[in-house]
């Protein structure tokens, strides 16, 4: 009760007194644990190797300053297969993951008791697990290349896009769909008229943000056989070719600003 | 031609906002339904389309019962109900043309909509329809680009193109200011007496009612207590409409421009306790 009675004058504050004794005690226990914590891990760490980190970081960029520029010619391929895998992976989730959204917004789904909490099963499913496992399994199933990497990227981003663009739906405006349901418009035609023209901006801003982050996310999966860059990535570490791995991040660094470019640009073109 | 009986309607959170309405509407007529929020006017509309499914009670349409359509008969039924909203309700992000074109839905097949590629004869409708409300050079411009009045201008082609029997108007002033207000209730009541239509008018603004329309209905708390031209709406009839307030001004037989001032004064301490209302939730 934030309002006391005190001589006849009532005064106001913001929290009352058990409240504000709650917030304290959660504040008491969350540091509590981050410091435990911070102890855990400071006794787990081997202060030695720690020490001379310094050295070990410029010892690293000492043998990555030379890049090998003539490797440029051999990472070329990957780099386009990584572009590939991402917009590839895209496009199949933005194909599943549309349909999805729809099935998953209350406003839209055909049956709130069965279909929705499906749609929302595949979305969780494809949401909680990381692109890289995903093509762990995925190049154990498929075998090792870009098949895997596509589907990868796919599945993961099903829940990405599935999830936003659902949260879209459902904040639309309900006045212009009922607007054109009083029309006397199929349904096909009020999800074509009423739904779609809403959600476009968002849509659009949605998958072209899923895209970028999939450039950078196509780089990875190619450590564990998924096809791409990532694949140089993982043999030039291996062989300590350190000259090499300069040329790769440089590479992804240019690829991933040419993205940044790209969708802010499309972005602006359909809002 | 509509004929309304015993319509009663409870929402699931057991409010009642329409106990047993007998209402009949004859070919051509137009009628205003008044009433403090809350009293069921936006909900009788409605039903009448079935956007809400009222929980008893009968509507018909020239002779045809509209409540007890399937869902494919019911899409037919509503073409022949053009609705105009308060908010105007457009699809913003679409072209006036579009809007105006969306109102033939109900008579075009899913893929000639989508990819827009409506007959002839409904987009030379759609151009004499823009001409008559006066927004032909706006064909191109996207709807959120205009301003209230055109808004509610492209409403009201949108309803019209759909050529309903009779239309449903939900409050089509009350976001507007007062010369746009008379310019648009001239207006739908003009297209009403070119074509025939019968009309029902949600408003809140009751001189603005009494002065352009001939029938007026008094609801309250669900029920009609009201049903009779506005030359009778006097002081007494207007507290069993909106309960105990000093109406002097709001009736005919003052003083006309003082009349209108006082009046429109009235008409905002209606829409007090709905401001109120917003205000706190």
């Amino acid at each position: 009760m934030p309002v006391l009675e005190q001589n006849d004058r009532r005064i106001w504050k913001r929290r009352d007194r058990a409240t504000q004794m709650r917030i304290w005690l959660t504040w008491l226990v969350g540091v509590s644990i981050l410091m435990l914590c911070w102890e855990y891990i400071s006794r787990q760490t081997m202060w030695i190797f720690v020490l001379d980190a310094p050295q070990q970081a410029f010892d690293m960029a000492a043998r990555m300053s030379n890049p090998r520029w003539e490797y440029t010619e051999v990472i070329l391929v990957p780099m386009w297969d990584t572009i590939n895998i991402a917009t590839l992976g895209t496009l199949l989730a933005i194909g599943v993951a549309v349909p999805m959204a729809f099935l998953a917004a209350h406003n839209t789904t055909p049956s709130r008791a069965l279909i929705r909490p499906l749609a929302l099963g595949v979305i969780v499913t494809s949401r909680s697990i990381n692109a890289l496992i995903w093509a762990l399994l995925l190049v154990l199933i498929f075998g090792p290349g870009l098949l895997a990497g596509v589907i990868a990227i796919a599945l993961r981003s099903i829940g990405f896009i599935g999830k936003l663009l659902y949260e879209a739906i459902e904040e639309i405006d309900p006045r212009q769909v009922e607007a054109v349901r009083a029309t006397g418009a199929k349904p096909a035609q009020v999800l074509a008229y009423g739904v779609v023209p809403q959600i476009m901006p968002a849509f659009a801003g949605i998958s072209v943000y899923r895209w970028d982050t999939n450039i950078r996310e196509a780089t990875i999966i190619g450590l564990v056989g998924a096809g791409g860059i990532g694949i140089q990535l993982q043999s030039s570490v291996n062989s300590l070719a350190w000259n090499q791995v300069s040329i790769i991040f440089m590479a992804i660094l240019l690829t991933v600003l040419v993205s940044e470019w790209v969708s802010a640009r499309v972005r602006h073109a359909i809002i | 031609m509509l004929q309304i009986e015993g319509l009663t309607m409870r929402y699931p959170t057991g409010d009642t906002a329409l106990t047993d309405v007998d209402l009949t509407v004859e070919q051509g007529q137009v009628i205003a339904l008044i009433g403090p929020s809350g009293a069921g006017k936006s909900t009788l509309i409605r039903c009448v389309n079935r956007l809400v499914e009222p929980s008893a009670g009968t509507i018909r349409l020239g002779g045809e019962s509209v409540t007890a359509l399937g869902a494919g008969a019911l899409r037919l039924m509503r073409r022949r109900m053009g609705m105009i909203f308060q908010e105007y309700a457009l699809v913003e992000r679409l072209s006036v043309m579009e809007n105006v074109l969306s109102g033939r839905l109900g008579y075009v097949g899913f893929w000639r909509s989508y990819l827009r590629r409506y007959p002839q004869e409904d987009v030379d409708e759609a151009f004499r329809l823009l001409e008559r409300v006066g927004l032909d050079h706006m064909v191109d411009k996207r709807a959120d680009a205009l301003s209230g009045g055109q808004r509610q201008r492209v409403g009201i082609a949108r309803a019209l193109i759909q050529n309903p029997d009779i239309l449903l108007v939900d409050e089509p002033t009350a976001s507007l200011d007062p010369k746009t207000s008379r310019q648009i209730m001239r207006l739908i009541l003009e297209l009403c007496r070119e074509r025939g239509l019968a009309a029902i008018i949600n408003i809140h603004d009751v001189p603005l009612a009494m002065q352009f329309v001939p029938r007026i209905v008094g609801l309250r708390a669900g029920e009609v207590v009201y049903d009779g031209p506005p030359a009778a709406l006097d002081a007494a009839r207007l507290t069993d409409i909106y309960g105990e307030e000093d109406w002097s001004g709001t009736t005919r037989d003052d003083d006309p421009a003082e009349a209108r001032d006082a009046a429109h004064k009235v008409a905002a301490s209606v829409d007090a306790p709905e401001i109120q209302r917003a205000a706190g939730s």
